[in-house]
């Protein structure tokens, strides 16, 4: 398919695709658990715990980017054993690129999940116990399908959070052609370069193209959802 | 055969209930609002856990604190019938009904059975939140129905209703009283579905069993009365429809005491019925009277006279309520003037006068004592 694109716009919207569906995929398992945590447990530490999640959204994006890097490097013994034990390279590479998107995507995850999760009825769960089942099967059976649009809306959020990421990015692992130069580290790059602002100006539209789509996409499956449940 | 007997604190609640019953059929669980129903209900379907104690249904142990029983409400077959319905949004109507069906397994009541006892069939493939209350209810007895229940639960029903959709629904619980051989435990603050529906009554006030036995009997006694009459004071009637004159479109009820003619709609000679007579629909008089409309003239002899409390003030209110033993016992509701100007005492010979309008339909409740 010929969208017109030069080889760098076509590598790095690709590129940004694929971290940022990387991302969500990895991310909203573990949003839900975490959301699913805050919302229906009490455990000592929970402040912390919740601290912790939404931390991404306050703290300056490069510190996060710069904490990833320091723990997961090559050296440090995390990236170490990440490296050695497991095969998962993960500094400089896309790989390090989705990790990154998905820890500054995560906060956001969360909380969408987590208001639709307050806003069930328990009642509806408690009634599903009565008639036989279990608690995993009333997750699967009444829980999840009720939080449909909630997680809908999250994977949406999460997906244009990590499609615009830049500055725990670009600290993390850096600006590799091809590897991990996304969209808005392309942006950046013909914005410093001079005679780049046709460029800069085409990825920029690229970019809000990409995010008009998944919006689209997003209110077609919320649509479909409704219309099954009525 | 059902056996309650728990303890739970509940902050500075506490929960002290203790029954049993043998007959089977539906129990009342009466009380008002904050007596511990709900959470008596609750903890026989293994949503709280009590302290202490054991609940037993026909022989199968749900808890015992002795042995450290405690089955989980998905174990435990307890169909119940919550009071907001919780139906599934997500599912249609026919996908509710087979939610528990396919988890406990086939029971007596297959989705034909249900649909045709509940007239469900044009709601099949829709959706809870397009559903009316009454249908919503009608759907939820359905799918607690189908669950293949060892005893249902029915945690005030009809309470968001109408009088219209009560009117709807209650002859349908009184098919499944007599004829789907499930125990019904029916929970309600409203005495016309008690009386109407109940084989046994069991009386909560305050987290404790106030009194257990049959609603005549109950609704009878005195002492009960702060309990039983404080929203609608009246008895409750066990007759036989002795026979029916067409023309005149009357029936005779036939009763302990003697006969009571009531508007016949839908009565049949033979049928055993409960009625139940507000009390504020019951006269007084000295002796029989003549040149009256009314046609319920009962001879009987006043039991007790009490006052009726207003609003708890410790002022006499302009209102008593005078037990009047015609047979059966009566309530009656006058003021305080009138019992002093008839000069009504307990042992006096009286005619207390019932209106044949003042029994409608509503008061008329099928019961099927040959059921159990």
């Amino acid at each position: 398919m010929d969208l017109g694109l030069t080889a760098l716009e076509a590598e790095a919207a690709w590129l940004s695709i694929k971290v940022s569906f990387a991302a969500i995929i990895i991310g909203l398992p573990l949003a839900l658990g975490a959301a699913w945590m805050l919302t229906r447990l009490s455990f000592p530490g929970k402040w912390l715990f919740n601290a912790l999640v939404h931390a991404p959204l306050v703290v300056p994006p490069v510190v996060i980017g710069y904490i990833l890097l320091v723990v997961l490097s090559p050296g440090a013994p995390l990236g170490q054993f990440l490296s050695e034990v497991l095969g998962l390279e993960i500094a400089f590479s896309w790989k390090g690129a989705a990790l990154a998107s998905g820890v500054m995507a995560f906060p956001l995850m969360v909380r969408a999940i987590r208001i639709s999760l307050e806003a069930i009825d328990r009642g509806l769960e408690d009634a599903a116990r009565t008639l036989g089942a279990g608690p995993v099967d009333v997750f699967t059976s009444v829980t999840l399908p009720m939080i449909t649009p909630g997680l809908l809306a999250a994977a949406i959020l999460g997906f244009a959070r990590a499609l615009g990421e830049f500055g725990a990015t670009i600290t993390f692992v850096a600006s590799i052609p091809g590897e991990t130069r996304t969209l808005p580290l392309a942006l950046y790059e013909l914005a410093q370069t001079p005679g780049g602002e046709a460029g800069a100006l085409r990825v920029a539209l690229i970019s809000l193209a990409i995010a008009i789509a998944a919006l689209a996409a997003s209110e077609f499956l919320a649509r479909r959802f409704r219309g099954g449940a009525r | 055969m059902i056996r309650i007997a728990i303890k739970r604190q509940l902050g500075d609640f506490t929960l002290e209930a203790d029954f049993q019953d043998e007959v089977g059929g539906l129990i009342a669980l009466f009380g008002r609002s904050g007596s511990g129903k709900t959470s008596v209900i609750n903890a026989i379907s293994g949503l709280l856990t009590p302290d202490s104690g054991d609940i037993e249904i026909d022989g199968t142990k749900l808890f015992s604190s002795t042995d450290n029983t405690n089955l989980p409400p998905e174990k435990r077959r307890v169909g119940t019938v919550f009071q907001d319905g919780r139906l599934f949004p997500h599912l249609d109507v026919r996908r509710n009904l087979l939610y528990g069906a396919k988890r406990n397994g086939n029971g007596p009541f297959s989705l034909d059975a249900a649909v045709s006892l509940l007239e469900l069939e044009p709601l099949l493939s829709r959706h809870p939140i397009s559903l009316s209350g009454g249908e919503k209810q009608r759907v939820a007895i359905g799918r607690a129905l189908m669950a293949n229940p060892r005893i249902l639960l029915m945690d005030e029903p009809l309470s968001a209703l109408d009088g219209a959709r009560k009117a709807d629904i209650l002859p349908a619980i009184e098919k499944l009283r007599d004829e789907a051989g499930i125990p019904i435990i029916y929970v309600s603050h409203a005495m016309e579905e008690v009386a109407r529906l109940a084989d046994t009554m069991v009386i909560l006030d305050a987290g404790r069993v106030a009194a257990v036995g049959s609603v005549e009997d109950l609704t009878s006694r005195l002492d009960l009365r702060p309990l039983t009459g404080r929203y609608e004071a009246g008895s409750v009637l066990a007759v036989e429809v002795a026979d029916v004159d067409r023309t005149m479109g009357l029936a005779s009820l036939a009763f302990t005491g003697g006969r009571l003619t009531v508007a016949a709609s839908g009565l049949e000679p033979g049928m055993s019925l409960k009625i139940r007579l507000r009390a504020r629909d019951v006269a007084i008089a000295r002796a029989p009277v003549e040149g009256i409309s009314i046609q319920n003239q009962l001879p009987g002899t006043i039991l007790e006279i009490a006052a009726v409390r207003d609003g708890g003030a410790q002022l006499e209110g302009p209102l008593v309520d005078v037990l009047i033993d015609v047979g059966a016992p009566l309530w009656a509701r006058i003021t305080r003037k009138s019992r002093e100007a008839l000069e009504l005492m307990p042992g006096m010979p009286v005619t207390a006068l019932v209106k044949t309008v003042a029994i409608d339909r509503a008061s008329v409740g099928s019961f099927n004592r040959s059921g159990k």
